[in-house]
């Protein structure tokens, strides 16, 4: 019989009491963890075997309810799915325990969740539809018209994409992975009446889609493997596909592949930054511009170079294209 | 041992506004007696812009470029992160789904090529840690990089998503990536440990959003410069145009002054390795390489 293993583990825990401290500090326990222990295990143990004060969220203890999400040395998890070992394995036998957002602490890995809330009610995520008062019938789907939420139903609003998200962290107006994977799903159901509506949520340039910087953290911090990037692709999609694209520097910025693949092959890089931001707003790039030149960074129009075999690439851009803007 | 031999996709950037990249490339190519043969047919892989316009097509362009490098029977070599991501991404989903892949193939077909999927998409970095080694890399050190201070920026798409790229990057933990560090240590340089390391530089968001692309890239150039660092390294082109290219737009965005030199990645194993600065085009770079 293959001998059960423990560990000696080092446990490094972001504390704040938010009434009474200025600052958080950092408590270490020592900890003999068993290799079947998750990490709500060790919360729990912290708060029953050192510091009865010790405050954390948590609820069903089955990977559903979301709300132990915390991070083990930056990684996001959701405590009650993820192994002690595990984390061992990647970061060694030292870990420190973070809330999910630090600067929105109220007591240890509790934290105040008002922004990412306010952002996933900001998308409607929920069924708008004309149903019959006293319906006769189920209102179903098929397995099909399932199949094409993408497995986004799945969420459980733990918020770790939303904290995890560089570009939440840059900029306080957009909305942020979790809202808009959610989106999607309303978006992609047969029985939703509000795409339009939520498309135009979705497309506000500072907010919504346009400012994902495609850094896949969302993807890696989702404890669902729901990679709500791939949602945030599709959001892009219908955006085109619905003809709801505004003519603005994001929206050319995407479609100004196509044109310059066609002629080049190869990207134009200074046509696609002036057909992006206009004759008058590609102005501002010129200092850098101006450095680049000085550095043999710039292609003038005139050398620039182009793919071999341009004619299939034509081709295939014609054939292949799907979407009109 | 045979000489190894890769299709390289250049990408667009290193025929354009990184060249140095292109020429570093080739001569450390060279000096680790590789043999590249560029993929003159291939075209710009979309940069994670087009799919968002138009995801067919730019799974087609993709699809073709990958043709090529099945032609010649070579793993297919990237120099970029972003191209690394969308090549390897259109493996995946042609790979994992038949319908998908008859559709493009259809398509393919009508310009007398068919995708097969038999070809490996590595980014550089990564195909010269799996096929020559860090202990191989080191042996040919002529110049190590001896007390100088280099902070590996990784770049995202070459770790994340890591179910996509964990089978192209040796298994890299996108939260404790190593590849970098193992190999400036393998150069004598002393890499620098920070937090940074493995984030965003906003690269994909700087037409639309400059202000959150320039506090990305001054969050890691800060923290480089807070752990004494005298240059950052980076694999990917995207990233160097950020963190190289844009110093003082992040300087005014985040009110400090950042100057740091910013290599590419051959650009430090070719000057550990011995290779002239004009062979690796540092005469391109904007920031000042200060430590040559």
């Amino acid at each position: 019989m293959k001998k059960y293993e423990t560990k000696k583990i080092t446990f490094n825990v972001f504390r704040f009491n938010s009434e009474k401290d200025h600052l958080p500090y950092y408590i270490k326990y020592d900890m003999e963890v068993s290799q079947d222990e998750v990490v709500l295990d060790i919360l729990n143990r912290i708060k029953w075997e050192f510091d009865g004060s010790f405050s954390y969220r948590r609820s069903c203890r089955h990977g559903i309810c979301g709300s132990c999400a915390i991070k083990v040395n930056g990684k996001p998890v959701l405590s009650c799915k993820e192994n002690v070992f595990h984390l061992v394995e990647i970061f060694g036998e030292e870990l420190t325990l973070d809330p999910q957002d630090e600067k929105r602490a109220i007591k240890d890995m509790v934290i105040d969740k008002k922004n990412f809330w306010e952002k996933y009610s900001s998308v409607k995520p929920y069924l708008i539809t004309d149903i019959a008062e006293h319906p006769e019938k189920e209102n179903l789907i098929s397995p099909k018209e399932a199949d094409a939420l993408d497995e986004a139903d799945y969420c459980i609003q733990c918020g770790n994409c939303f904290y995890a998200c560089p570009s939440v962290k840059a900029n306080e107006d957009y909305i942020g992975p979790a809202a808009l994977l959610k989106a999607f799903r309303f978006n992609a159901d047969s029985r939703d009446n509000a795409k339009d509506e939520r498309l135009d949520i979705i497309n506000e340039e500072g907010a919504g889609v346009w400012d994902c910087v495609k850094c896949f953290e969302c993807a890696e911090a989702c404890p669902k493997d729901l990679s709500p990037i791939s949602k945030i692709t599709k959001l892009h999609n219908q955006i085109f596909e619905e003809s709801k694209a505004k003519n603005n520097v994001a929206t050319r910025h995407a479609v100004g592949f196509k044109s310059s693949i066609k002629k080049h092959g190869i990207l134009d890089e200074g046509e696609l930054v002036r057909y992006s931001e206009g004759n008058i707003g590609v102005l501002k790039h010129l200092p850098e511009a101006y450095e680049m030149w000085k550095k043999g960074k710039i292609v003038m129009p005139w050398n620039m170079p182009k793919s071999k075999n341009m004619d299939e690439i034509k081709k295939l851009v014609d054939i292949a294209s799907t979407v009109d803007f | 041992m045979s000489k190894i031999k890769y299709a390289l996709y250049t990408g667009c950037t290193a025929k354009e506004s990184t060249p140095e990249l292109l020429k570093s490339t080739l001569a450390v190519a060279e000096a680790l007696d590789i043999e590249l043969v560029q993929l003159e047919e291939a075209s710009c892989c979309g940069a994670s812009h087009l799919q968002d316009f138009d995801d067919f097509l730019s799974l087609t362009l993709n699809a073709r470029n990958i043709c090529y490098a099945e032609k010649l029977g070579l793993t297919m070599v990237t120099i970029c992160n972003t191209c690394q991501l969308n090549t390897s991404l259109t493996k995946d989903r042609l790979d994992s789904d038949n319908a998908l892949k008859d559709k493009v193939n259809s398509k393919l077909k009508e310009i007398g090529l068919e995708y097969k999927g038999n070809v490996e998409i590595k980014h550089f970095l990564y195909a010269i840690i799996d096929d020559i080694g860090v202990e191989e890399i080191a042996k040919r050190v002529t110049k190590p990089l001896k007390n100088i201070n280099i902070a590996p920026f990784y770049g995202c798409h070459n770790i994340r998503p890591s179910k996509l790229q964990s089978k192209n990057n040796g298994n890299e933990n996108p939260y404790v990536p190593d590849s970098i560090e193992r190999l400036i240590d393998a150069l004598g340089g002393n890499a620098i440990d920070y937090e940074h390391k493995n984030k965003c530089c906003g690269f994909h968001v700087e037409l639309q959003a400059p202000k959150t692309a320039n506090k990305l890239s001054g969050d890691a150039m800060s923290d480089a410069m807070d752990n004494n660092a005298d240059v950052v390294v980076t694999p990917c082109p995207l990233c160097h145009l950020r963190l190289d290219v844009q110093q003082h737009n992040i300087s005014k965005e985040i009110g400090r002054d950042i100057q740091m030199p910013v290599l590419h990645l051959p650009q430090m194993i070719g000057l550990a390795l011995g290779l002239a600065p004009e062979d690796l085009g540092l005469e391109h770079n904007v920031s000042e390489i200060t430590f040559v």
